[in-house]
């Protein structure tokens, strides 16, 4: 009973202690330990799981580790897996405010970050990369995916004030009426 | 009562911040200086802590802010509250998604949203780098020894993919940056 919930704590607090840079670039580290190395989820899993870390609030990290953690173990995996990621900075954090006050100021600390900084950005290309290899190469899918790439792309550079959820909104937006349409044109069909 | 406002403080940003900590920066600054914990100076101070430390950069900043205003405590019940909205909705949408998951018009809108969240991924990615690439923005002048890092590294990275089975780790990744940051950028 308890072997399983130990193993979820510790593999998450693991992806907990080397995930910089945010929710995204934790996708790659969960898809590495949770698909690859322990096989608890598919890739099938693992994008469902992105996409409601995407399109429901609180950090993506914490979305990711409840998901696979009910997935595996009900709601004490789901416990056990959000803890794991949690207590690493946490501890980390706790002893920089009480100890470090000039923590960035730290030389090597500069120097590391800024060569992990570059190590993220090819984590989070990584992970998107492979969401493209497992797409449906069709034209909706194809069109969605360049639309919110531009979109996003152009809230980057001009800073502009747009949740990334107004674009999932449009998105399912989309969905719903591609597949309205479909029904309303089979029935058509089918008179 | 201050635990009672980190409390409330940071559910609100638990409840409202969609996409990711970048994402939600503004709303985290809007929350902190409405409730007069920190000066905005030492606000941004603390989200690059938060950025340069790992894990969850919302969640390290719940943990920050609350130690710094009421100790260990206040950052228990800071972290708590950030991390609980996304919990349990978490686990409500998986309840429902169960019954939802066979139904026709939620499976065009799931591969809708894929789609979508996959070009978001595409372009953070992509611009985190050319981010990385630039020096500074006003001047757009370019950082060489960056870009050769970020050659080499995806070199690695990707190649080791050819050579041994699922290639070199993310954190195995990280390490070397970590380590070839220091040695390149001094210490």
């Amino acid at each position: 009973m308890m072997k399983p919930l130990l193993d979820l704590f510790l593999t998450f607090s693991k992806i907990g202690l080397f995930t910089f840079g945010g929710g995204y670039a934790m996708i790659s580290m969960i898809e590495n330990a949770c698909v690859t190395k322990k096989e608890w989820i598919t890739h099938e899993e693992m994008m469902e799981i992105t996409v409601i870390a995407e399109s429901t609030p609180g950090p993506i990290a914490i979305n990711c580790a409840t998901y696979v953690g009910l997935k595996k173990k009900g709601f004490w995996g789901a416990v056990a897996a959000t803890l794991g990621v949690v207590i690493p900075s946490f501890l980390i954090i706790l002893l920089i405010s009480f100890f470090l006050d000039h923590f960035l100021e730290i030389k090597w600390v500069a120097s590391a970050f800024k060569g992990i900084k570059i190590a993220v950005g090819i984590l989070i290309l990584d992970a998107a990369i492979k969401m493209i290899a497992k797409m449906k190469k069709e034209a909706l899918p194809i069109i969605i995916l360049s639309v919110a790439f531009v979109a996003m792309m152009l809230i980057n550079v001009f800073a502009l004030r747009i949740s990334t959820i107004v674009l999932m909104l449009a998105a399912a937006l989309a969905g719903l009426s591609i597949y309205l349409i479909q029904r309303y044109k089979d029935k058509e069909a089918s008179k | 009562m201050i635990l009672l406002e980190l409390f409330l403080g940071f559910f609100e940003i638990g409840c409202f911040s969609f996409g990711g900590a970048y994402g939600a920066i503004p709303l985290i600054r809007e929350v902190v200086l409405s409730y007069g914990w920190i000066e905005e100076e030492k606000l941004s101070y603390m989200i690059a802590v938060s950025e340069s430390t790992p894990g969850s950069i919302m969640v390290n900043l719940a943990t920050y802010i609350g130690s710094a205003k009421a100790g260990v405590l206040g950052s228990v019940i800071a972290t708590v509250a950030v991390i609980l909205p996304a919990f349990l909705i978490v686990i409500i949408l998986t309840i429902l998604l169960k019954k939802l998951i066979k139904n026709g018009a939620f499976q065009s809108m799931l591969g809708a949203l894929k789609a979508c969240v996959t070009g978001i991924i595409l372009a953070t990615g992509a611009y985190m780098i050319l981010m990385n690439c630039i020096k500074s923005v006003n001047s757009v002048s370019v950082d060489y020894t960056v870009i050769i890092m970020t050659v080499a590294l995806g070199v690695v990275y990707f190649g080791s993919k050819k050579i041994i089975k699922n290639g070199i780790s993310p954190i195995i990744l990280i390490c070397i940056a970590g380590f070839a940051g220091v040695f390149v950028f001094g210490w």
